[in-house]
């Protein structure tokens, strides 16, 4: 039996072919429901075999188009539109438009809010890394992390349901604030957890960092210039593998990050591996911080002290006057921001998060830009994959770690 | 033309002594300096800030709609410099009939998308970009929802 037989494949002639198809180029479309891409990704490669000669990804399946609502919200509703932009680090994302809204106030934040806020926001980056390692690692064929990950990451929700009720759109940050005083008890909770949780990362560690599949299908893989991530705005632990220290926790504290001490780990072998190792590191570091929020915790109200902006107390509106009429002027048409035009950003998990609010001096924000970190950093895809096996485009877009909610928006 | 209160803002004054045309006017808000340039001149000062002024990344572009107001539309770009860690809004404003701007692409690449998302959802045009298509919307959409008197009520048949 000849070879064409049993494959079923015919080459043909190379005179058959029409001019216009390149000799053994083929078009492959991943996603938009593969399963490596994580949410509705859709890469369409042009392939030689099993290299890949071009790639042009194509976003834009999950556009649900939440900068048109936030216009037709007010300010604090805002708030819960952002849990779904990064539907893995909602807390960060609550945190960045209340610090922009917050600058546009001209609000000060008591420092219980500004410490819990830190706290919870370093636990939403442990949480979001720990759903990457776990997806990521199940990409590559290690499937035991993600179960070991999942079990840890069912911690951290159901500290974020013990603040708000919610395990992951939990819209916890208001303008001015905090939505809720943090709950009784809340200190056991994550003590427990955070004593035990460098622990557990050794033991991913133990899985991963000397395996030699692992190591094979990671280092030397997915490697992109400096020069070039800067050049197309990628931002985050991407840079920091490359070796670039920048870090907008350290480069432009806000929410009293400055009083905190940790790490910012860098690499410099700009692979897939030396960003699980910087994403390892910073999940420590996260740690870390967590930590000292919690001996740290500083006493006093969860809430600024502006009546205009922050609902009052129960109680008090049963006995001042001054107090119910605030709370019905802000339940029925919100408060008035003050015209201007902010740019708050802040270091999500994935990178730079960026929120541009535009206020017209009415109760609704005139206009809010998000600037996703996975907007940026998937405009890279091409530059990383072309040239590369199609085997190293799964290990490549995992070590990105984006979400498409917010790259879409 | 700077107003008198920029002059010590160092990006403000470079591009001053850079070229006196290209500078609109500006504003220094809440630590946050704006400063608007003539459309025109925007690829010539963007390459001037990133060469010069060490601007390297570019964080974001974006459109606001002041409709019904005259010019109507404002391209916003947010630029980062590391080494000095100094972030500077620029801003172009376009007119509402045909709105339209050189790209930027040449200078920064990762304007691409962001240029693309500008045509995509307001309706600007960004002149010699690589590859100006729509990228949230479908293909076949019509209108630019982020447009100030874009249909928001009722349903399209």
């Amino acid at each position: 039996m000849s070879e064409t037989a049993i494959t079923g494949v015919t080459e043909a002639a190379p005179e058959q072919r029409p001019a216009s198809v390149k000799p053994r180029a083929m078009t492959l479309n991943m996603g938009p429901q593969h399963p490596s891409t994580h949410g509705v990704l859709r890469l369409e490669l042009e392939l030689d075999g099993e290299i890949i000669l071009s790639c042009r990804p194509d976003i834009g399946y999950l556009h649900t188009g939440i900068e048109k609502e936030f216009e037709v919200k007010n300010y604090q509703q805002g708030v819960t539109l952002t849990d779904r932009i990064d539907y893995l680090a909602p807390l960060s994302n609550n945190l960045c438009y209340c610090l922009a809204v917050e600058k546009l106030l001209g609000l000060e934040i008591p420092p219980l809010a500004q410490w819990t806020r830190v706290m919870l926001t370093e636990l939403t980056r442990l949480n979001s890394h720990l759903v990457w390692l776990g997806t990521h690692a199940i990409d590559i064929g290690a499937m035991s992390v993600f179960l070991y990950c999942f079990r840890e990451r069912e911690d951290i929700l159901r500290i974020f349901e013990m603040y708000s009720g919610q395990r992951m759109m939990t819209s916890y940050f208001r303008i001015g604030g905090l939505a809720l005083e943090p709950p009784r008890g809340w200190q056991h909770r994550v003590r427990t957890f955070i004593d035990a949780f460098p622990a557990k990362v050794d033991e991913y560690e133990e899985l991963l960092t000397n395996n030699h599949i692992w190591i094979g299908r990671t280092q030397g893989v997915g490697y992109i210039s400096l020069e070039d991530m800067l050049d197309l705005g990628v931002s985050g632990p991407m840079l920091r593998a490359a070796g670039l220290q920048w870090d907008i926790r350290k480069s432009q504290p806000y929410s009293s990050y400055e009083k905190f001490d940790f790490d910012i780990p860098t690499r410099t072998e700009n692979d897939v591996y030396a960003r699980y190792l910087v994403r390892i590191e910073e999940m420590r570091q996260s740690a870390r911080i967590v930590k000292q929020a919690l001996e740290g915790m500083p006493e006093g109200r969860w809430t600024a002290d502006a009546p205009h902006v922050v609902l009052p107390d129960r109680e008090k509106m049963k006995t001042q006057m001054e107090a119910l009429i605030y709370h019905f002027k802000i339940v029925t048409e919100g408060f008035r921001v003050p015209a201007g035009e902010v740019y708050q950003t802040i270091e999500s998990p994935r990178g730079e998060v960026g929120y541009y609010v535009v206020g017209d001096g009415t109760t609704h924000p005139y206009r809010v830009h998000v600037r996703g970190p996975s907007f940026a950093n998937l405009q890279a895809i091409p530059r990383m994959v072309e040239g590369t096996l199609i085997a190293d485009v799964i290990a490549a877009i995992g070590s990105m770690d984006f979400v498409l909610g917010d790259s879409d928006r | 033309m700077l107003p008198e209160s920029l002059k010590e803002q160092a990006a403000a004054a470079s591009i001053e002594a850079f070229d006196a045309d290209a500078l609109v006017t500006g504003k220094f808000d809440r630590g946050e300096l704006t400063l608007e340039i003539a459309p025109e001149k925007v690829v010539r000062v963007c390459r001037f800030l990133k060469d010069e002024r060490k601007f390297v990344r570019l964080s974001t572009i974006t459109g606001v709609d002041r409709y019904p107001e005259e010019p109507r539309f404002e391209v916003v770009y947010h630029l980062h410099c590391l080494d000095g860690n100094e972030r500077l809004r620029v801003k172009c404003r376009l007119p509402g009939a045909n709105p339209e701007i050189d790209s930027v692409t040449s200078v920064w690449r990762g304007a691409g998308w962001y240029e693309r998302e500008t045509f995509d959802l307001f309706g600007v045009r960004f002149r010699s970009h690589p590859d100006l298509r729509r990228i949230m919307m479908p293909d076949d959409w019509e209108g630019n929802p982020l447009r100030k008197d874009y249909n928001i009520t009722g349903s399209r048949i």
